[in-house]
């Protein structure tokens, strides 16, 4: 278990310390990274002095050890629009993020269930049915296209929610359900296929021989047992908004890091980009992480044993 | 409800190998609307009744046929420059098309013949192509996407490269599976027996097992694609003007929410329709050549 435990960490490290490799090379394949990491009117001075700071005259390989050595003390370089440390920066913003993802998360698990549990107890009818066609068309929709329907409807033509921006719980509705939309197809179908191997199970049937009401036995102990594969892979979803944050944020000015970065991307700032996307793959990986070691506590029959 | 109501009685499928498809629900309108879409892929501005660019500001914000001062020159109505929206879709067909199939075709082919390395020898082979993996998914999509427009700047090719970089990895995860298992196989061993090269067990061996995957993966993918695409140029960081694509027009169309809502849900209801057809042959080919995998 303990070493299950510490080569899935160590294998985390590596993916995150392989994804800083990545961004700092892809940073470098454009020729001079100096272009990238100053304003174009930057004087000489200041470009030879962070010509000198960041080794550029060096190999790449000690390149990159200056750049993660800095980055392992929090410095990023400064953002040249805001004059503001980029990772100071991009934290400020992390809240928003991590709230509208926890939002749009919520949003889907409360459709996935109902629908999840619905379509296995009637299997084949119209609902199982309803809940199929419902899946396909949320994979089927871009998520920032669905966010501007949901501002066509209800912020323009019925006028009841904000359209864009902060404020009040009001705000996040759309975009947690632009967001959340997508996921909800696949967990719809986690949730079925789980309830349907619990219906089958024993101690449902022993429930029903000894006469308990058809709806406590769904809705309380069979979902209980069929809401466990859900639970596991929440952080996989998790870690999937994240990614369509950067879409949605955009479309709705949510201040999150996903629209500070796609602002960085325009004005050049190429310090928050690499922050940013360094920071989003952090969080990626220990939710994806999270998730392989939650399988063991949350269900005590899975255990590491090989 | 009772509990014996759950479970209806499992319908066989008829005998015979058209009959079995026909059983399995071939997807008829899936196919056609494929069809129509790449029928405008080939044939794109040549058969759109307007120019996809003409400006004509006289004839702006015309609405769709079907509404009030709707016509038949502008069956989809137009957008603030007066461009015709039908044939802006026709045109944009293309962008969302080729992108997709380019980015596959090298994807698949580029993940592929990883995964199958990857299998094959295993160890520290195995080890190190799976850590890339692991790390080449530890970055979000859209996020590498981000850095890559930042560097290059963002066209056509920025999107494919940026597709073909994040896609791969299913293929090396997937093909790699089926080849752990594959090169288990007599076959594989005679084959070695034999003496046939590792090109040859490779492509004469291994390569026909793995097509069915590699089609099904390739069918589901094309919808992930088309749906990147649109993401990457409407926030304008992949296909640019004067070029048409569907998330272009959609990010053209937020500028103007208030004044058409024909051009922003007509493009959307293109990439929506064109993912569905694309995802449901895609389940389809799944279900036909790989019955375990079937959805209970």
């Amino acid at each position: 278990m303990t070493g299950y435990v510490l080569r899935r960490v160590l294998q985390g490290l590596i993916s995150i310390v392989g994804a800083s490799i990545v961004i700092f090379f892809v940073s470098r394949l454009s020729g001079d990274p100096i272009v990238l990491l100053l304003p174009s009117e930057a004087p000489p001075a200041v470009i030879e002095q962070t010509r000198i700071e960041m080794g550029l005259n060096e190999p790449v390989w000690k390149q990159y050890l200056i750049f993660a050595g800095k980055a392992l003390t929090g410095d990023f370089g400064k953002s040249y629009r805001w004059q503001a440390p980029a990772l100071d920066l991009v934290l400020g913003r992390l809240p928003a993020t991590i709230g509208l993802a926890l939002a749009a998360l919520a949003f889907s698990i409360l459709l996935a269930v109902p629908f999840g549990v619905l379509s296995a107890v009637y299997r084949g009818s119209w609902i199982d049915t309803l809940g199929k066609g419902f899946a396909m068309l949320g994979q089927a929709m871009p998520n920032f296209w669905v966010g501007l329907l949901l501002i066509l409807v209800f912020a323009i033509h019925l006028d009841i929610l904000p359209a864009y921006g902060t404020g009040s719980p009001a705000h996040i509705i759309m975009p947690a359900i632009a967001l959340g939309w997508y996921p909800v197809a696949a967990q719809t179908r986690i949730v079925r296929s789980a309830m349907l191997d619990v219906l089958d199970s024993d101690y449902i049937r022993m429930g029903r021989a000894v006469g308990a009401s058809e709806s406590v036995l769904v809705w309380k102990y069979a979902l209980r047992n069929a809401a466990i594969p859900l639970v596991t892979i929440l952080g996989v979803y998790f870690a999937a908004m994240l990614g369509g944050a950067f879409v949605v944020e955009t479309v709705f000015a949510w201040p999150g890091v996903g629209r500070t970065v796609v602002e960085a991307v325009f004005s050049r700032d190429f310090p928050v980009v690499q922050v940013g996307v360094l920071l989003t793959s952090i969080l990626f990986v220990t939710s994806n992480l999270l998730v392989d070691l939650s399988y063991g506590f949350i269900d005590p029959r899975i255990r590491y044993d090989r | 409800m009772t509990a014996d109501a759950t479970l209806p009685a499992a319908t066989l499928p008829p005998r015979g190998w058209i009959s079995r498809l026909r059983g399995r629900g071939l997807p008829w309108i899936s196919m056609i609307i494929l069809g129509l879409v790449a029928i405008a892929t080939i044939f794109g501005e040549s058969i759109a009744p307007h120019d996809p660019n003409g400006l004509n500001l006289g004839v702006a914000f015309r609405p769709p046929l079907w509404a009030a001062k709707g016509e038949w020159t502008y069956p989809l109505g137009t957008d603030n420059l007066g461009r015709d929206i039908f044939s802006r879709i026709i045109t944009g067909a293309r962008v969302s098309l080729v992108s997709a199939l380019y980015a596959i075709a090298f994807a698949g082919s580029i993940g592929g013949l990883v995964g199958m390395i990857s299998g094959y020898f295993g160890g520290i082979v195995d080890a190190i192509i799976m850590r890339l993996v692991d790390i080449q998914m530890s970055i979000p999509a859209l996020a590498l996407a981000l850095v890559i427009a930042a560097v290059f700047g963002a066209d056509f090719d920025t999107v494919v490269i940026v597709i073909i970089v994040t896609y791969w990895t299913w293929y090396a995860r997937i093909v790699r599976g089926e080849i752990l298992s594959l090169k288990e196989r007599d076959y594989v061993a005679l084959a070695k027996v034999a003496g046939c090269g590792t090109f040859t067990i490779f492509f004469r061996h291994l390569l026909p097992n793995i097509m069915n995957t590699l089609l099904v993966l390739s069918t589901l993918q094309v919808g992930q694609v088309i749906i990147f695409e649109a993401s990457l140029s409407f926030l304008g960081l992949g296909i640019q003007a004067p070029d048409v694509s569907w998330g272009l027009m959609l990010a053209d169309a937020r500028g103007y929410l208030t004044n058409a809502w024909w051009a922003i849900t007509m493009p959307g209801i293109a990439i929506m329709v064109t993912c569905l057809s694309a995802n449901m042959i895609g389940d389809w080919l799944r279900d036909t050549f790989d019955p375990k995998r079937r959805q209970l």
